[in-house]
């Protein structure tokens, strides 16, 4: 895990490293850093615990176990519920991905008229919050027989005002000479888009890819509202629905809470600089 | 056909899917949850327009009053709350070296965890001993037991913190980018000219960090507003409780949409909560520019 590099004439900033203050500022941040840390160490540590370890508050089991994470996946569709969160958050993943990208690069390389006009249409749907449209979306979904389908949880996400906004952003800084000279060597308008301009921009794709998919794979009011199959739910319902019933016995609701958390602290520690290049960035243009 | 004529076809026909899809399911159900908010309705019967009705009726209605001082509450308490803590995390955190990345990678992770999954576990360590953390750890240390979620007085703090515990991380990298792009110069030129910390903190830090905070004022102002997650997952049967202490503005549209199906009345409740986010960041917005 490597640190931002610090820039030439940072020395001010770190002076306090040389001054004896630091060694308490910095034993601070590090109990900070652990009391944020233990809710997770917690879960995860009791998730291998057996029932009548439970309640002890020694964080390392005597005994680890992974008879519970084998009983719920014997006892709950917690392996389907993954199997829909996984698939969903995919496929809006790749249509965000695609179209976003389309719009914004449309947005930000063709000059016409009415530009500006679907720019801003496309804006101020970041102004209208999700909670506005579920009562509209339920209506629309129970109308064209959408609940309970992976199509009902997917389509309001299928394209987002915010990754138009990154992608035209990411556009803008890149040179029109290149599609010039893509187009005087005859390749097409979308051949362009593709082979051209898109692989300039990887590092905003990689970003928007890896938001999009955490921000499906946690999401939790529509895919509630929209589903009441059991077998439909994506893992935070379904996750939602096990631990009410299993209020009592709390090693099996760690396990479950595990289980949703673990991909996204795998993806984080994959992709760490990415997603913390990407908060800043969509952070300070958004 | 000139060049710049079928470049301009070219690009309709790129945002022809995309412009069916923003209006479909973006622009005609804002609309249509004004119409639904005028009516009353329970998807069985057809609609029924009643004007102004479920307007008034919300005037009258003591949950609805609740549900909107509690979502003022995580605002007024979270918000401020998490900038603090964050800013002086990020301050510091800026100036050290030594590990300095699995630190900030243990203050954000948090950030990335589903919600849900984090509300169970705060839920379990609230729980009454000898089954909760906090209070096992209370009693350890010679104090009484607490009730957390399930006081009406303590439920709302208890239910806050997984909140403003899970935002902390994102807060702290963008502090600390904003940090990171204050010209050293303006530092150098403050040491030469012989100012203190605090000095440099109130005169170049904090005014250069204007639009960072104007930013995550409103960015985290909107996410207070918008809690359901934690309090639908922390609470009895999602139910907002202990008699309603906890409930927030969106978990009593949830309630009334999809438990009471009064699709009307939600409708409704979805319009006030649309006017006070929007009222919300207008307000801050122009708080923080004319300063």
């Amino acid at each position: 895990m490597s640190a931002i590099p610090f820039d030439d004439g940072q020395s001010w900033r770190t002076r306090l490293a040389a001054s004896p203050g630091w060694i308490v500022i910095w034993t601070l941040l590090v109990i900070g850093a652990i009391v944020m840390m233990t809710p997770l160490l917690y879960m995860i540590a009791t998730s291998l615990k057996q029932p009548h370890e439970v309640f002890e508050v020694n964080i390392i089991p005597h005994e680890p176990t992974f008879e519970n994470y084998t009983y719920i996946f014997q006892n709950s569709p917690f392996g389907r519920w993954f199997f829909n969160s996984f698939v969903t958050s995919t496929i809006v993943t790749l249509s965000v991905l695609f179209f976003d990208s389309l719009i914004g690069y449309t947005l930000a390389k063709f000059e016409f008229r009415g530009r500006n006009i679907v720019f801003i249409a496309i804006l101020t749907t970041l102004m209208i919050p999700t909670e506005m449209l579920v009562v509209p979306w339920y209506v629309m979904a129970k109308n064209f027989g959408w609940l309970n389908s992976y199509w009902g949880i997917m389509f309001p996400g299928l394209m987002t005002g915010f990754g138009v906004f990154l992608m035209r952003q990411f556009f803008m800084g890149v040179p029109n000479d290149y599609i010039d000279a893509a187009r005087i060597d005859g390749l097409g308008e979308f051949a362009i888009f593709c082979k051209v301009a898109l692989p300039l921009v990887t590092p905003a794709l990689s970003a928007l890819a890896i938001f999009t998919f955490l921000g499906n794979w946690t999401a939790f009011l529509w895919p509630l509202i929209v589903t009441s199959d059991r077998a439909l739910y994506t893992l935070p319902v379904g996750l939602a629905s096990f631990s009410s019933e299993n209020l009592t016995a709390w090693e099996l609701v760690m396990a479950g809470a595990t289980i949703a958390t673990l991909p996204t602290l795998i993806v984080f520690i994959i992709f760490q600089r990415y997603i913390i290049r990407g908060v800043v960035l969509a952070g300070l243009k958004g | 056909m000139t060049i710049e004529r079928k470049l301009a076809l070219r690009a309709w026909a790129f945002l022809a899917a995309p412009i069916v899809f923003f209006c479909l399911i973006r622009f005609y159900p804002a609309f249509e949850s004004f119409g639904i908010a005028f009516s009353e309705w329970n998807l069985l019967s057809p609609p029924k327009f009643v004007g102004f009705a479920n307007f008034q009726r919300m005037l009258g209605d003591p949950v609805f009053w609740i549900a909107f001082k509690n979502t003022f509450l995580y605002l007024i308490i979270g918000a401020p709350v998490s900038l603090l803590l964050a800013f002086v995390v990020a301050y510091y955190l800026d100036q050290v070296r030594f590990a300095h990345g699995l630190i900030r990678a243990c203050y954000f992770i948090p950030h990335l965890t589903t919600t849900v999954a984090m509300a169970w576990v705060w839920r379990w360590f609230y729980q009454p001993p000898p089954v909760g953390l906090f209070n096992n750890l209370l009693n350890t240390v010679g104090f009484g037991t607490q009730p957390f979620l399930r006081s009406t007085f303590q439920a709302l703090p208890a239910v806050l913190a997984p909140a403003i515990w899970a935002g902390l991380g994102f807060q702290i990298v963008l502090f600390m980018a904003g940090l990171r792009a204050i010209p050293s110069s303006y530092y150098e030129a403050a040491r030469i000219d012989g100012a203190g910390r605090w000095m440099v903190l109130r005169e170049i830090t904090l005014p250069q960090l204007r639009p960072t905070i104007v930013f995550l004022v409103v960015i985290s102002s909107i996410g207070f507003l918008r809690i359901f997650d934690t309090v639908f997952n922390m609470t009895d049967n999602g139910a907002g409780g202990p008699l309603n202490s906890t409930k927030p503005l969106v978990l009593y549209i949830y309630e009334s949409a999809f438990r009471a199906y009064q699709m009307g009345y939600a409708a409704a409740l979805t319009i006030v909560f649309f006017l006070i986010l929007l009222a919300v960041s207008l307000v801050q917005l122009r708080l923080m520019r004319s300063q």
